[in-house]
């Protein structure tokens, strides 16, 4: 039984249904929702990579690197912005991040 | 072929059930280990796809990076996540659903998907072939440095970005601490730094 495109694309498919679950069943809690946009992230590289070893296109991986830029600092702004507001506020709760609203 | 066949599933079911177990698990720190589980079968997969930079910078980046960070903010932050586990299963039927037709539609998808036949003449850059020996690393740094550099150098761009915005949001002065103040130093001069007094024998000052 040999391992196709649709294999990979498969463990992205659900690995990125995961994450989008994660976000509504944890929806008070920012620091999980920032792993599961992680997870999201993790499953468009496995797409990108699949299709670049498939294809035999390297630019797949050129693009894979990108989006892992792309994801590290996003996590690192977001878990700043993170610690920021818990100094001012105490807590995390996403329905407490109202100020700005109008 | 078999035992890839065999590697590819061990690494596909451990990453599923620790990106459930992300989710799914009461401690954040449980969480934070699981993601880490999830990225290392990642890798696995990367390697089995041929892509070994990719694999190792995966696990550099993230497993030393990013779910260090995790790490380190989920233990630092004095929170009671119990208290943000309330309520959970009050948004579960409704993620589910959201979940199952994303994952119908993904599944539809793939099932229908097959490659272009003209796609063979759109490759951008065609990765070497095993016989010319050129190893992963080196074929990605041949057009990564060429062709993309300008891609490169705007993902250099937004770590600096990024870095520079976490240390600002994250910086800040105490009062009370007392500081080197390096300018105020090189700004002392004999005049200000040296008294001339007149000790009478005996006496002190």
């Amino acid at each position: 039984m040999t391992i196709g495109l649709g294999h990979y694309l498969t463990v992205a498919a659900i690995l990125f249904t995961i994450g989008i679950f994660g976000i509504f069943l944890n929806r008070k809690n920012v620091i999980i929702i920032l792993m599961s946009i992680e997870l999201m992230l993790l499953s468009v590289n496995i797409n990108l990579v699949a299709f670049s070893s498939f294809l035999g296109d390297m630019v797949g991986q050129v693009f894979a690197l990108l989006v892992l830029t792309v994801a590290a600092g996003e996590a690192a702004i977001g878990l700043a912005i993170l610690v920021t507001y818990f100094r001012n506020r105490g807590t995390i709760a996403v329905e407490d991040i109202n100020m700005m609203k109008g | 072929m078999a035992v890839s066949a065999a590697f590819f599933y061990l690494f596909s079911a451990i990453a599923i059930a620790s990106a459930v177990m992300v989710i799914a698990s009461r401690n954040p720190v449980h969480s934070v280990l699981f993601l880490i589980l999830t990225f290392f079968n990642a890798a696995g997969l990367f390697l089995l796809l041929g892509a070994e930079f990719l694999a190792m910078i995966l696990v550099v980046v993230y497993v030393g990076a990013v779910a260090v960070l995790f790490l380190f903010v989920v233990m630092m932050l004095d929170i009671d996540f119990a208290e943000l586990r309330e309520g959970i299963l009050q948004y579960a039927p409704f993620g589910m659903v959201v979940g199952l037709i994303l994952f119908t539609e993904l599944a539809l998808v793939v099932g229908a998907w097959g490659l272009a036949p003209e796609i063979t003449q759109v490759i951008a850059a065609p990765a070497p072939s095993a016989a010319a020996q050129v190893s992963n690393t080196e074929a990605l740094g041949q057009i990564l440095y060429t062709r993309y550099i300008y891609f490169f150098q705007m993902a250099g761009l937004v770590l600096l970005v990024a870095m520079i915005g976490a240390i600002v949001l994250t910086l800040r002065h105490k009062e009370g601490v007392k500081r080197q103040s390096i300018s105020e130093q090189n700004a002392r001069t004999p005049a200000t730094a040296v008294e001339v007094r007149k000790v009478k024998p005996g006496q002190g000052i």
